[in-house]
């Protein structure tokens, strides 16, 4: 599949911003998130930043962007459609526990309630999303569990990251303890899903062959000998994406270290170290390195996930 | 509403018979110059007198080669198009209601006036029935040439789609594959048309119909395992030729 940048961007950053999200409902509820306005204005602002960029850069590869909003009709059958809904009423708990916790309210029940709801709800969209591809049976790489459980952790674990960057930040050496220790044990579960996930497609038979693709599998075995056009096509763009698919195993490795161990380390050290210039350099190194795995990641989904269709271009199994 | 109706009055649809398919590409180019001016209009081609020349087409001919375990093989020419299916995935992930199917035909179409050009159908049909018109911003497909087969403009025998009215072969046929008792779905039962990738769960309305067996070495090719002859290129005797065709090959002999 081809891997739109609009796409990884998309669902890179609103994941980020709704695992932040998450985080500081959670510790919120548990009395550790820091009340001073600063802090609350970089960090809900942060958040909402992440997730409004990419559901606007997700509006970009559409063919008119205009009529966006239609989407939200089809809520019945469709996953995608779903996911708008669920974006839009998100941003009503998560909006109100910002503004309860940056004024009046702070760790006042109310607050704490929408912050609840609210971190539902990021949850939920973040499900919705990896639903639009888990309910997509033409490219059986995307259509199991493993993606599902890929999104809805390494969201929350990218926010983790972001947010134990800036606990060092502002200096609350006490609760970013405590965030380094939830994203260390969400980057462990990441690195472990992903491998899960990658094992999977390893282990898992075609669905569909070029035999049951033509319906001649009966006559042996099937082979392309006239393709009905010379030049690329649609389909051959869109879903017969092979650009450098011959780095996947590299890419796999770069993936793993940057996205898992090189923040594994960084955030261990700096966890170590519990406050100072240097455990704020680390956490941002954690970041940094975090990030750019992430979006490798994100472009291997798409880049690695054949599609049935290429069947019928010389592919023999998918 | 993208939610797919219960049950259509009729499925209309195509049945495609592999063993008479030629591989021409008529149907394609019928199709093309039809709906480049019809509802879909235009088929936006990109760079068409370049050296990549690229466009929006509702039908596509591969052809392939068959190789069983003795080694024989088989050419197929295969024409794939929208099969118009019954739990069409392209219809149910669309999230504006612009691709439906319509309850009283069965026909899967897509309302170019709503569609945002997600390209999620796209992702969604198995059988890349679906072509993105980077012109419009809008997701486009076979229509089963809907403005054509209720035109009462046009003598009744020109109401079927442009492919099978152009097929040279006789290879495409049009019919409702939902009342057992049409042309079509006797045609399916007598000659074991099938689903393509039935394992996706789409349930087709279009069929195919399987080549015939090919029974190689017995009598259809000679000695030598290749086509056999038609006839000899010189030929030696003048038995049954005309008094003057020998009186000629008399003298120049």
């Amino acid at each position: 599949m081809h891997p739109a940048r609009s796409v990884i961007f998309f669902t890179t950053a609103s994941g980020a911003g709704y695992g932040m999200m998450v985080w500081l409902a959670v510790l919120a509820t548990l009395g550790l998130l820091p009340t001073d306005l600063p802090f609350g204005l970089v960090a809900f602002g942060l958040a909402f930043a992440l997730i409004v960029a990419g559901l606007l850069s997700s509006t970009f590869h559409l063919g008119h962007p205009e009529r966006a909003w239609r989407a939200l009709s089809q809520w019945r059958s469709s996953w995608l459609s779903r996911e708008g809904v669920a974006a839009i009423l998100a941003f009503v708990p998560l909006g109100l526990f910002a503004l309860c916790w940056m004024s009046l309210d702070r760790q006042g029940d109310v607050a704490l309630l929408f912050g609840i709801v609210g971190a539902a709800m990021s949850l939920l969209t973040i499900f919705t999303t990896s639903m639009i591809y888990a309910s997509l049976r033409t490219i059986p790489a995307w259509r199991n569990g493993w993606t599902v459980a890929g999104y809805l952790v390494l969201g929350p674990m990218n926010g983790a990251v972001i947010l134990a960057l800036l606990f060092a930040v502002f200096g609350y050496d006490g609760v970013m303890v405590t965030m380094q220790a939830i994203a260390l044990a969400l980057l462990v579960l990441g690195v472990v899903v992903k491998a899960l996930y990658w094992r999977h497609l390893r282990v898992s038979a075609p669905v569909s062959t070029a035999g049951t693709a033509t319906g001649l599998g009966h006559l042996g075995k099937v082979e392309l000998t006239a393709s009905p056009h010379d030049s690329d096509n649609y389909l051959l763009r869109e879903m017969g994406f092979r650009i450098a698919r011959k780095h996947a195993q590299k890419l796999r490795r770069i993936t793993i270290l940057l996205g898992f161990v090189v923040p594994i380390l960084t955030l261990g050290g700096a966890m170590l170290m519990a406050g100072g210039a240097m455990a704020t350099i680390l956490s941002l190194l954690a970041w940094l390195a975090c990030q750019t795995g992430i979006a490798t990641e994100r472009w291997l989904f798409f880049a690695e996930a054949k599609h049935v269709v290429t069947l019928y271009y010389g592919e023999q199994a998918v | 509403m993208t939610s797919l109706p219960e049950t259509t009055a009729k499925k209309l649809g195509l049945v495609v018979d592999l063993d008479i398919c030629v591989g021409c590409h008529a149907c394609a180019v019928n199709c093309k110059e039809w709906n480049a001016a019809g509802k879909s209009a235009p088929l936006t081609d990109y760079d068409p007198y370049g050296k990549k020349p690229d466009g929006v087409w509702f039908n596509r001919i591969h052809t392939f080669e068959t190789t069983d375990d003795a080694g024989q093989g088989q050419t197929v020419h295969f024409p794939r198009s929208c099969l118009h299916c019954e739990d069409a995935p392209c219809v149910t992930v669309c999230p504006t209601g612009a691709s439906y199917k319509r309850t009283e035909d069965g026909i899967v179409l897509v309302n170019e006036d709503i569609c945002i050009g997600c390209k999620l159908c796209s992702w969604a049909c198995p059988y890349g029935a679906r072509e993105y018109d980077e012109h419009a911003g809008v997701m486009k497909k076979c229509t089963l040439c809907v403005d054509k087969i209720y035109n009462t403009n046009l003598p009744e025998e020109s109401r079927v789609p442009a492919c099978v009215s152009t097929c040279p072969a006789g290879a495409r046929s049009f019919g409702d594959l939902g009342d057992p008792q049409s042309e079509v779905s006797k045609l399916v039962a007598a000659r074991g048309g099938y689903d393509l990738m039935p394992e996706q769960g789409t349930k087709p309305v279009n069929k195919y119909l399987p080549p015939r067996p090919k029974e190689h070495h017995k009598g259809q090719r000679g000695e030598d395992g290749k086509a056999p002859r038609m006839l000899a290129h010189a030929d030696a005797s003048t038995d049954g030729a005309g008094l003057i065709a020998r009186w000629v090959d008399k003298i120049l002999s």
